[in-house]
């Protein structure tokens, strides 16, 4: 297995590396959000992902709506379901919330999973548009256009995220209740209603996600336990909790994947992230930005 | 040599100094209390003492061994038993399955098997028997009051013939009999050779008990002495006030 | 109610009858289709059972178990083709040597897992499973990758072809099922429970938590491991995505939570529903509606029945008994011996 190391196509697959971590990022950045404030791993945010890839498909063939445009649909449509998700399957977990939360989520991932796969079979999919086939030609490398205004998106999506987090209210409440469970619900926030908007929030994000990994990546509804995998990988590795952890941790996977795969070949880009993460572990149990799980005293 | 000794205890969190070069030493066969506002490192330096939290600096011996860094296992195989705050039992286990988990007893053997020697299970029972929840040996442990399982995990701490235990505010949460009830085993206990050393913020609970207190304040060692001397020390009071 | 017979008797008698039941059962219902059924029951069985001895006792859910399926399967059909075994009774002695091929893996995997805690342990297990489906795709010159390993053909009589496997099965699980029971019943079991309720304050009582928590994890991907030796010797071909499935490791901890963590039955209860339901769907329903069925079960018993099915009908029974004035303890533990919870 010889190792290619030339400049040029490396600097490319670092930019194609930035471009897809960005949207990677999005979805990974909506799970740590989950985390942080409802202290739960949502193992079905893929199959949101998944189910708004169906959506946008849905949109583009049947009622020729625009991929971006569609999202003016699915974003709300998304929301609501994070809503009634939460209300009904979240909320009632009081006991044993960490392994339940993992298992209940994990249901919702697959009945998602099984509803696509009666509707859609599983053949898979890609979506269509202009800026998926069309691109343009950075120096010795071809880049769809897509990826480009996924990132635009993605980036846009980001910045929305931090203004709503660190500039209104709401924001200030997310992060009190990131930090302080009990003292938050003492200074009198409205710890249910918050937990609901944000696990909402979170899965609205996945709709601008799905469309761009549909976009970019054939699917199935099998597809989510390859991606979950991955953004577990992202999460575990920008540390549980850390939203900077989660952007920061996807732009690196999606490098190191996107590097590897030119250097050595494609076959071990995801293998060689895996690894990498183990490694870290094992110096480093908390990921880069996680708050180190102390002994209870 | 004294029992327990703590040599500059340095702890910090963040920004925070916890414990801010903290000593202090526990003789064999007292009763000393601990006492101090709140926030002036009283539990932070049981945890550290237990192998909870890892100081930043300083030293704890234990009879002339250095267990600073020890684990939590380790320290409590050495003879330091520790209750809780609010209480840590195992919910979930019966009241009997509890005292057997703290039995310490060394090897292989003493795993696979339930009871190892014949005595055990009614060396558990007769200290259950001792603070007076013999009748609910068999109950879920989840399903005892807030004070009965205060006694619970102070009869798991005795099953392993600990020669110098940790209270963290025993009296905290109790009515009044059970606290007299508290104080008389304690005093029957520490006239057996056990040394107690104990925080707590009921006043009356340690004056009555211990013959020596320590005062701790903003994470240091404020003033030690009998508890007439502790009581009638004005910078004592300023500390309390103070803060 | 007078007790006539003696509850020792009991105790003992219930477990014997249905071994006796068990290894009866592919004697009198000679159907293959049905007996083919039950051989999958029991690898089901086995592996939930497996699970429980780390996950049930400990309270780490282990989503990533299947990886010690995988390391059988491929340990027995990598040894047969080099070995160039020619099929036969032989071949099972393999499976416990598959077993400790799976163990000796669980070291350094269970060691890694289990620095995290909570969440990050689930979530560390699960990638495993797609590390070791990657390698297993990939490493090509030792698995074949995509184009599977064959073992040989057993060569068993076309009457009789099924009843070794589900003997086989049925010992592993018996096996598994005595381990399950001693540690249970030993010191080592409550400190495994204790690990469950609250971890740190066991350390503080002396409990050795890391070495506990590998102990478990081997000894279950030790059994685990000989499931899927089992399994790669009965289908005849290992493929990557077949044994190291992550919906197998969701499958698993479904049927232990929906019969009962921590118990012994229960396991045993949520395999026979499940391997039923699955075979149901798999003939008559079209793609897609086995996982709604499961998610939706999934959902159903997180919520509703954390428990389990085999604790709640025995907190129904003796409720019931209470309050027909049979004289049960009011204070009655929740853990009962083996006995109650197989009634």
């Amino acid at each position: 297995m010889p190792l290619e190391f030339d400049p040029v196509t490396i600097l490319d697959a670092v930019l194609a590396g930035i471009l897809t971590g960005t949207v990677y990022a999005l979805m990974a950045t909506g799970l740590s959000l989950i985390f942080g404030v409802l202290d739960i791993i949502d193992v079905a945010q893929a199959g949101y992902v998944i189910l708004a890839a169906y959506l946008s498909l849905v949109l583009e063939q049947s009622f020729h709506i625009d991929l971006f445009l569609g999202l003016l649909i699915t974003i709300p449509l998304l929301f609501l379901l994070g809503i009634a998700v939460e209300v009904a399957f979240i909320r009632p977990i009081k006991r044993d919330r960490t392994q339940l939360s993992i298992l209940v989520t994990f249901g919702i991932g697959l009945v998602i999973e099984g509803m696509l796969g009666v509707r859609f079979g599983t053949t898979e999919r890609e979506l269509d548009a202009w800026y998926v086939t069309q691109g343009v030609k950075v120096g010795n490398f071809y880049i769809a256009y897509v990826y480009i205004f996924a990132f635009i998106l993605a980036l846009a999506l980001i910045a929305a995220l931090f203004v709503l987090l660190y500039r209104t209210k709401f924001g200030r409440s997310v992060r009190a209740l990131m930090q302080n469970r009990t003292a938050a619900q003492l200074i009198g926030i409205n710890v249910e209603r918050v937990s609901a908007i944000t696990f909402a929030i979170g899965v609205a994000l996945t709709a601008a996600g799905g469309m761009a990994y549909g976009a970019t990546t054939p699917f199935n509804n099998n597809s989510w336990y390859d991606l979950i995998t991955r953004l577990f990988a992202i999460i575990i590795l920008g540390g549980l909790g850390s939203v900077q952890g989660a952007l920061i941790g996807a732009i690196i996977m999606l490098v190191c994947s996107d590097v590897t795969a030119v250097v050595w070949s494609p076959i071990w880009s995801s293998a060689v992230f895996f690894f990498a993460l183990v490694l870290l572990l094992l110096f480093r149990p908390q990921g880069l930005f996680g708050r180190l799980a102390t002994r209870k005293q | 040599m004294s029992l327990l000794e703590i040599h500059g205890i340095s702890k910090a969190f963040g920004g925070i100094r916890a414990l801010d070069d903290c000593s202090l030493t526990v003789e064999q066969g007292s009763i000393t209390g601990l006492i101090g506002p709140n926030g002036s490192g009283k539990t932070t330096l049981f945890n550290v003492i237990t192998g909870y939290e890892r100081p930043d600096a300083g030293t704890v011996t234990l009879r002339g061994t250095d267990v600073t860094n020890a684990s939590p296992s380790t320290i409590f195989g050495l003879g330091l038993g520790r209750t809780f705050q609010l209480v840590r039992i195992f919910p979930r286990l019966t009241v009997m399955e509890n005292m057997h988990i703290a039995v310490q007893r060394r090897g292989i053997r003493a795993l696979l098997r339930r009871w190892t020697a014949p005595d055990e299970r009614a060396h558990a029972q007769e200290l259950l028997d001792f603070v007076g929840i013999s009748h609910l040996t068999d109950a879920p442990a989840e399903n005892l009051s807030y004070g009965q399982k205060k006694l619970l995990e102070f009869a798991m701490i005795l099953i392993a013939e600990p020669q110098v235990v940790l209270l963290d505010e025993p009296a905290g949460g109790v009515n009044p009999t059970l606290a007299a009830q508290l104080t008389n085993r304690i005093k029957t206990l520490n006239q057996r050779g056990i040394t107690f050393l104990i925080v707590e913020h009921n006043m009356q609970f340690v004056m009555s008990l211990c013959d020596k207190v320590a005062v701790m304040h903003r994470g240091s060692l404020l003033t030690e002495g009998t508890p007439d001397q502790v009581r009638g020390n004005p910078a004592v009071l300023e500390a309390y006030l103070g803060d | 109610m007078k007790r006539s017979l003696n509850p020792r008797l009991i105790k003992i008698a219930w477990p014997l009858l249905l071994l006796a039941l068990a290894v009866a059962f592919p004697l009198i219902f000679t159907n293959p289709a049905l007996v083919n059924i039950a051989v999958f029951a029991l690898i089901f069985a086995g592996l939930a059972t497996s699970w429980n001895i780390f996950s049930g006792y400990t309270g780490y859910t282990a989503l990533g178990h299947t990886v010690f399926f995988g390391f059988g399967a491929y340990t027995i059909a990598l040894i047969s083709i080099n070995q160039h075994l020619q099929g036969g009774f032989g071949i099972f002695l393999l499976v416990p040597v598959a077993g400790v091929v799976a163990a000796l893996f669980a070291i350094p995997v269970g060691w890694v897992a289990l620095r995290t805690r909570g969440h990050a342990f689930v979530v560390i297990t699960l990638i495993f499973v797609f590390i070791f489906q990657l390698l297993a795709y990939n490493l090509r010159g030792i698995t074949l990758g995509s184009a599977g390993l064959f073992l040989p053909g057993p060569g068993f009589g076309i009457d009789w072809f099924l009843l070794p496997y589900y003997y086989i099965g049925l010992a592993i699980l018996v096996v598994a099922l005595a381990v399950s029971w001693y540690i249970r019943s030993s010191r080592y079991g409550l400190w495994l429970l204790a690990i469950r309720d609250d971890e740190d304050r066991a350390e503080g009582l002396g409990v050795r938590t890391g070495i506990s928590k590998l102990i478990a994890f081997v000894i279950s991907a030790f059994f685990v491991g000989m499931v899927g030796a089992m399994y790669a010797y009965f289908l005849g071909v290992v493929y990557p995505p077949y044994v190291f499935d992550p919906a197998l490791s969701i499958t698993i901890v479904l049927m232990a939570f929906l019969g009962g963590i921590g118990t012994l039955s229960g396991p045993i209860v949520g395999a026979i529903i499940l391997e039923s339901a699955q075979q149901y769907f798999n003939i008559y329903a079209p793609t897609g509606f086995y996982q709604i069925f499961l998610g939706a079960l999934f959902l159903i018993v997180m919520l509703l029945l954390p428990q389990g099915i085999v604790r709640s009908l025995a907190r129904l029974w003796r409720a019931w008994r209470v309050r027909r004035g049979a004289g049960g303890s009011p204070v009655a533990p929740e853990r009962q011996p083996v006995v109650v919870e197989k009634g």
